[in-house]
């Protein structure tokens, strides 16, 4: 069966959607990602849907559970690349994504993450030192 | 006038339909944001008829009016009907492991929208969307 691959970086997995996906496969990477956010002690979950032409509820739905699955195993999603007639679409369709943070493009994506995963291990030191 | 039938049968065929849409629709020199539309609203429509209806078909007509063109899609199953047609347009209406916003929400991204269906013997709904 088809898989969508899902890299590793670091701490963070880094997932990139170029093909129309089916429904099946759209779950599949669901279970998939969660998996590798758990074995790997994942900070961050990018994922590059640049090439996709469309988000319909189901896709839409797949990515507001990923982010908060990955939110419940202590990782960030951002979600990159959205094309402007998609995001309009999206929207207008009723989904607007709450909860879901997003940036322009993979690089700024990084950085995105790279920031918010320094400021929950200083949030963990700070914490630490309380005690 | 161009008119063509697809099966809805599986979830490759819920694929192709929004495939063929999108090629449709640019032939047809849709702008972007109208591909779009009219590509997620047919993902959602083929989607009810799949899940919801047991599978089915859809007809895409180029349709005419004076000088402006669009597209008629008609997705037709012979599956268990809605029981409640106004209840099933609402938003957050779910039945099935959705958002509830397949049939409001393609509704929205559509010119006309029409829905028939009688317990126990189908729904058929039809869309147009105008260049």
């Amino acid at each position: 069966m088809d898989r969508i691959p899902i890299l590793k970086l670091g701490e963070c997995l880094l997932v990139t959607i170029q093909v129309d996906m089916h429904d099946e496969l759209a779950l599949s990477l669901q279970e998939d990602l969660t998996d590798q956010i758990a074995r790997h002690a994942s900070k961050g979950v990018l994922i590059d849907i640049s090439s996709l032409e469309i988000v319909d509820s189901f896709i839409g739905r797949m990515l507001a559970n990923i982010a908060a699955m990955s939110r419940v195993l202590d990782a960030q999603t951002v979600l990159t690349g959205m094309q402007p007639a998609v995001a309009i679409t999206l929207v207008e369709l009723g989904m607007s994504l709450p909860g879901i943070k997003t940036a322009l493009n993979v690089e700024r994506g990084m950085e995105l993450l790279k920031a918010y995963i320094e400021r929950d291990s200083e949030l963990e030191e700070a914490s630490g030192l309380e005690e | 006038m161009k008119s063509e039938t697809f099966s809805i049968a599986t979830a490759s065929d819920v694929v192709r339909v929004r495939q063929v849409v999108r090629v449709w629709a640019s032939e047809l020199k849709f702008n972007i944001v109208d591909q779009t539309k009219l590509v997620t609203a047919t993902s959602e429509l083929a989607r009810n008829t799949l899940q919801h209806g047991g599978g089915g078909v859809m007809k895409a007509t180029v349709v005419e009016n004076g000088l402006r063109k669009g597209i008629q899609l008609t997705f037709e199953d012979h599956g268990p009907g809605i029981q409640n047609i106004e209840l099933a347009m609402r938003d957050g209406f779910t039945t099935a492991n959705g958002m509830g916003l397949g049939l409001s929400g393609s509704k929205r991204l559509v010119n006309q929208f029409d829905i028939k269906s009688e317990a126990g013997r189908g729904t058929t709904v039809t869309i147009t969307r105008w260049k």
